[in-house]
């Protein structure tokens, strides 16, 4: 308690003649703050960015395309092409209930025609359940393939957003007739606009979908492009993809174990990389900004290393008064405490600011925002930020008190 | 007498066995050896001193004979290397720092040739500054600067801060604050070193006064005039005490 009044009485006193150099030192850890929350709160932005990119795709799925056996299996040679059919997805739902499968062949390069609008385009043939797969969600006034147009057959499609835009321009497509090589397809929906990072065979939004029955009737072709995957949780992956490999060698002929039998994109696997390579952007971008804070730390405890050596003789004189050491000391860990603790408020008010005007700015069409994100403050990055804030506000303080305690009263008296 | 604070502890028992003595420094075969890296220099080669209550002790020698260091050594501004140093009865050779500073704090009270007081704060609060660290409430510490300062002629000048003063103006500030916890000793080491005749002579004065009221002093210096008035002259030389002698002078 007495420890306390004393170091208060003391700390007080030496502030009244530090005006400017507290309001230097207050600055420095400020700006340092602000460029670590900055820093953080763009890393924060851009690891959801590309998150919510990356899930555009579709969520915990894999893409299983056909291969070529390696390893040699009951007699059969290596070097075979492995082919699998639409009638395969049924026997996979069968045999793998708990996951999804989908099944999906592409027509490159498909004359499309509305009026006198003509493109080239790809057009997929697909399970109805692939939509929700993939994330194939339709724009308001449309809608999704159903169960009955692959059952009937139907003459229906669902459009890209992009070349929808390509082929009817601000006309709404739904409703309207669209002449894929030649045959009249009504167009039912088309997608939601939707950032993609990672996809095969060119993205969602220049292509356009058919159910795989019509596309079966109309191309005759029913061998499969590749099979979409989905699991039901991320960590089920692994285990279906081998249930898999197992169910299709058995009918189809090569080793489950054969792994390039069925070259296979395991986004779940992927994403995994994709959350370490966030992470490590988070963690270099908090090094940077740490760095900078710490500058601001070294410039508090060079100031009050400066001002340890000024008044050595004065430290030796309230020494000799009878001050104890830690009555010295604390009085600059407290000052050091206060200005960190002072330019982190003023910083982190700064960079909420920030933060908050640069949501204000709208990311629609604007590419370099849809790629990198907003800023985005969390209070992991404030915890963060606090704890390296407190710690160089210790340090700055503590190591020029350390100096001031270390001051002999005698020696520093002797000279007159 | 004046009542300190209420929570000030009792003087700890410092040593481990505690000598009953009349005398208020008492010095057995003190020795200061300063260890710098290559040298090794004796500043006291075995210094035997005995001062008791209201004694008023000169001590002169040349420069560089060891008069500082022995003060010091008596205030417990630094530790002997070997010897024995019994104050106020208790034996302080092998002390805790924080220990020291509490000895420093209540025990003794230094006055120093270039004065050492806090420039950014009042004369007030300079004389404080023991009773601070002492844990003497705030307005006590009020009332007994105020009575200090007033006894040394300061009364008016409380709210000064010591760029405001003269040279004995601020001495007699220091020597103010040396008497704030009531200390056992004043050490003064050249305290009229930096004042002219007129104000060496009022400081001289001041400590006839102290004398007076009781108070024990020591005081290094090199002017004759001082150490005529004092009770008893040491003579310092090489690091040894070459003569004592008591003066006719008495504290009345
Ligand atoms: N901290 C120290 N380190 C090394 N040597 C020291 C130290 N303090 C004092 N000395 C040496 O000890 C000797 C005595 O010094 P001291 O200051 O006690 O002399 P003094 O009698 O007070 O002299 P003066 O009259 O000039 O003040 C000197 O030779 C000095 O150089
Ligand atoms: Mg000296």
């Amino acid at each position: 308690m007495r420890d306390l009044k004393v170091v208060f009485h003391l700390f007080e006193q030496s502030s009244r003649l530090a005006k400017k150099r507290a309001f230097l030192t207050i600055a420095a850890i400020a700006w340092g703050t602000v460029a670590i929350l900055l820093l953080l709160a763009f890393g924060e932005g851009l690891k959801r960015q590309l998150d919510s990119n990356r899930k555009a795709m579709g969520e915990n799925i894999a893409v299983v395309w056909s291969g070529e056996s390696s390893k040699p299996y009951k007699g059969l040679p290596v070097g075979r092409d492995i082919k699998f059919r639409i009638e395969d997805i049924e026997l996979l739902r069968a045999r793998i209930p708990e996951a999804n499968f989908a099944g999906e062949i592409i027509q490159w390069r498909t004359s499309l025609a509305y009026g006198t609008k003509a493109v080239n385009s790809r057009v997929k043939g697909v399970h109805v359940e692939w939509g929700d797969m993939r994330k194939h969600f339709p724009v308001e006034g449309g809608r999704w393939l159903s169960a009955l147009d692959e059952k009937e057959k139907r003459r229906v499609v669902f459009m890209g957003d992009e070349t929808a835009k390509d082929v009817f321009g601000t006309t709404d497509p739904v409703g309207k007739l669209l002449l894929i090589n030649n045959a009249p397809f009504t167009v039912v929906g088309v997608m939601q606009r939707k950032v993609q990072m990672g996809a095969y065979s060119g993205p969602d939004k220049n292509a356009v979908v058919i159910p795989i029955s019509t596309f079966k009737a109309m191309f005759g072709r029913d061998q499969l492009s590749n099979i979409v995957v989905q699991s039901p949780k991320p960590g089920q992956m692994k285990g279906i993809l081998r249930q898999m490999n197992e169910v299709l060698g058995g009918k189809l002929g090569f080793d489950p174990e054969d792994d390039r039998a069925l070259p296979t994109w395991d986004t779940v696997k992927s994403a995994k990389t994709n959350m370490n390579f966030s992470m490590g952007i988070q963690i270099f971008l908090g090094i940077i900004g740490a760095l900078t804070l710490l500058i601001g730390g070294v410039g508090v405890a060079n100031i009050m290393y400066a001002v340890v050596k000024e008044r050595t003789k004065e430290i030796g004189v309230k020494m000799a008064l009878g001050a104890k050491a830690r009555w010295i000391t604390l009085p600059f860990v407290l000052e050091g405490l206060v200005y960190t603790f002072l330019g982190g408020a003023a910083g982190t008010l700064i960079a909420v600011l920030l933060v908050t005007g640069m949501g204000f700015i709208p990311s629609q069409g604007n590419r370099v925002m849809e790629f990198l994100g907003k800023p985005t403050l969390s209070p992991l990055i404030g915890l963060a930020t606090a704890g390296i804030l407190g710690v160089i506000g210790l340090l700055a303080g503590w190591f020029p008190a350390r100096r001031a305690a270390s001051i002999d009263p005698a020696s520093t008296l002797r000279y007159e | 007498m004046l009542a300190l604070a209420e929570n000030q502890p009792a003087p700890a028992k410092l040593g481990p066995q505690a000598v009953p003595a009349p005398s208020i420094i008492r010095m057995e075969e003190v020795r200061k050896v300063y260890d710098t890296g290559k040298v090794k220099l004796e500043a006291l080669k075995g210094v035997n001193l005995d001062v008791t209550k209201g004694e008023f002790l000169a001590i002169v020698g040349p420069s560089g004979s060891g008069k500082s260091t022995l003060m010091n050594l008596i205030g417990c501004l630094d530790t002997a290397t070997s010897g024995r140093y019994v104050l106020g009865g208790d034996d302080v050779s092998r002390v805790t720092r924080d220990q020291l500073a509490e000895i420093r704090n209540r025990r003794v009270g230094f006055v120093f040739q270039s004065f050492n007081l806090l420039p950014h704060i009042s004369a007030a609060e300079n004389v404080e500054m023991p009773l601070v660290f002492g844990g003497v409430p705030v307005k006590k510490r009020r009332d007994r600067s105020r009575e200090l300062l007033e006894r040394v002629g300061l009364g008016d000048r409380m709210d000064h801060k010591p760029t405001e003063l003269s040279g004995g103006q601020m001495q007699r500030v220091a020597i103010a604050r040396a008497l704030a916890m009531e200390p056992d000793v004043v050490l003064a080491d050249e305290p009229t070193g930096n004042l002219d005749t007129s104000a060496g002579g009022d400081i001289m004065a001041l400590f006839q006064e102290l004398w007076r009221g009781g108070s024990t002093l020591v005081v290094i210096t090199h002017d004759p005039s001082l150490a005529k008035r004092a009770g008893r002259v040491v003579e310092v030389r090489d690091g040894r005490i070459v003569s004592d002698e008591r003066t006719e002078n008495r504290p009345g």
